[in-house]
């Protein structure tokens, strides 16, 4: 299991603005480097992450190669209701990783 | 003797070199910012933006100015919204001049975001320009454009 660490209050007030932070353990071989020998090293990346509010997508990116390693990413949502978010990542070689986090709304 | 022999070939290279960029651009342009960019570069933004015109404004790149180590750069694009189901951010749009390919990241906002701004760290493989288009809920689209320089490249250590 690949390692997901994810950054969600546990707790906030309706309408308040959360920050929501991702990072996932990942290599993002670019696929542009060689080894000694000459050989190109394949490219191994995580291509599509989404993020989704009780089912329904709230945030999607796509990544490159030009995505550093261990990708981190961080956005925004409005607290609403009580909920679980759920973050999915999928990339090259059928990787696919998921993971997920509750907030309270008060 | 030699060295002189060396500078007149590399001005000779150099201006073959701007001579060819020059020809091969005309057809490429259809927005100011785009004009000094490679043409994979100008292709890429052409994909995202479909030849509509991109405004100046409105999106902020924070992108360290100097960067020591090109393969993690700390980036975070905000783009001045209020975010309601009617006025919204639908997509922000990173390029950049050099690296291998012209894409830094494609992000895909909801009017329930409260605010558009998206950060994550991205790879330089060298000194260069970078370009975030943002697509609102109008079709408007807005870009600003920002230099780094880049002291270690990405990828290159390993040459080394």
């Amino acid at each position: 299991m690949a390692a997901a660490l994810i950054n969600v209050p546990k707790k906030a007030k309706s309408g308040d603005v959360i920050e929501i932070k991702t990072l996932m353990s990942h290599i993002m071989e670019t696929g542009y480097r060689h080894t000694t020998t000459g050989a190109v090293v394949p490219r191994d990346i995580i291509t599509s992450f989404t993020c989704r509010f009780d089912g329904e997508e709230i945030f999607r990116a796509d990544l490159f190669p030009a995505t550093a390693a261990n990708p981190f990413i961080s956005f925004f949502t409005v607290a609403r209701k009580s909920g679980k978010f759920d973050f999915e990542w999928i990339g090259d070689n059928g990787f696919s990783e998921t993971a997920s986090a509750s907030i309270t709304v008060e | 003797m030699q060295r002189r022999d060396v500078s007149t070939r590399r001005r000779f290279l150099g201006l073959a070199g701007s001579t060819a960029a020059i020809g091969a651009f005309p057809f490429a342009i259809s927005i100011r910012e785009v004009e000094a960019t490679p043409e994979t570069m100008a292709t890429a933004i052409r994909s995202v933006t479909g030849g509509a015109t991109v405004q100046t404004g409105k999106v902020k790149l924070d992108i360290p100015p100097l960067v020591e180590n090109g393969n993690s750069v700390p980036m975070t694009v905000t783009v001045t919204s209020p975010m309601t189901s009617d006025d919204y951010v639908k997509s922000i749009h990173v390029f950049n001049e050099k690296n291998p390919q012209p894409n830094l990241g494609n992000f895909y906002l909801k009017p329930g975001a409260g605010r558009a701004q998206v950060a994550t760290r991205v790879r330089l493989a060298d000194s260069q320009k970078i370009i975030a288009i943002a697509k609102l809920s109008d079709g408007s689209l807005w870009s600003v454009t920002t230099e780094v320089v880049v002291t270690l490249a990405a990828c290159t250590e390993d040459v080394m």
